[in-house]
């Protein structure tokens, strides 16, 4: 049997390389890929607590949270492709119109 | 031991995959990456008893989510990252802010790598969970009596991010 340790060893690992990216690239598509990869990381998490307590409520979490995830893609890609139409770039550097 | 391998396996196939689409500078190749990522991971939900998680991760991330991104990437046809001339440099050695912000993830790496260490029961083997956790009978048992008005709640979440993206995504100017 696999420790629990290992799967949130895993997941820490993984929710700090997608804000890693988040922090460090410079491309609003990446930036959005590093944020599934953080979701993601959490939604190990609830799975393997989940499977920990015996129940599937973590597992039903998980859903909800594949539902936000999508809703979040299609919003933010919508944003993305709309930014990119103002000025043709996608480094965010590029869109300061709310910065004082 | 072989279970141990594949955990191994697949978790480092997830690690590595998540490191190399935030060092790729196309993002064509880092969408690729990532669902090689996502593949590992529906491996490990296997590996935890959660088979419809694994299936749904496959089909939702891999399949749809996944394909939107590579879809835009496609479309708006700016493959290279263009990138200021300090980019190219170290993070650490960035002039101002970025120098705190690499200082900050280091700081939250450290800050998980702790609170995963200092937990107890942690080397407690991840439960056996058995049918009671993989049935599908008693996830979508629980997902629709205890979970129902939250299920009903997302069913506006996507109507609303649907209308919010047409709205985004329509040129100004086509009223019509």
């Amino acid at each position: 049997m696999i420790p629990l340790g290992h799967y949130l060893i895993v997941s820490a690992v993984l929710f700090a390389i997608g804000s890693a990216g988040v922090f460090l690239r410079r491309n609003l598509i990446t930036i959005l890929l590093s944020v599934e990869i953080m979701l993601n990381a959490v939604n190990l998490t609830f799975v393997a607590f989940g499977r920990q307590h015996g129940t599937v409520d973590g597992q039903i979490v998980v859903f909800f949270v594949m539902t936000v995830a999508a809703a979040e893609a299609a919003v933010g890609l919508a944003i993305v492709i709309a930014l990119y139409r103002h000025r043709e770039s996608l480094n965010p550097d590029a869109f300061t119109a709310l910065r004082w | 031991m072989s279970e141990a391998l594949v955990f191994y396996f697949l978790a480092g196939l997830a690690i590595m995959a998540s490191a190399l689409v935030i060092g790729q500078r196309n993002p064509m190749y880092s969408v690729l990456l990532l669902i090689a990522s996502f593949g590992a991971l529906a491996g490990l939900y296997i590996q935890l008893d959660a088979p419809f998680v694994a299936v749904a991760q496959i089909i939702i991330y891999a399949g749809a989510i996944m394909v939107l991104f590579l879809f835009v990437v496609m479309l708006l046809n700016a493959p290279q990252e263009d990138a200021a001339g300090w980019d190219r440099s170290h993070p650490l050695r960035r002039p101002g802010m970025s120098r705190i912000g690499a200082l900050l993830a280091l700081l939250l790496v450290v800050q998980l790598a702790w609170a995963v260490l200092s937990m107890s029961g942690v080397e407690a083997p991840a439960g056996t969970g058995g049918d009671a956790v993989s049935s599908v009978r008693a996830l979508g048992r629980t997902l629709f009596t205890d979970y129902v008005f939250a299920f009903e709640a997302t069913s506006i979440l996507i109507l609303v991010a649907m209308i919010g993206a047409v709205m985004l995504a329509r040129r100004e100017g086509d009223e019509a």
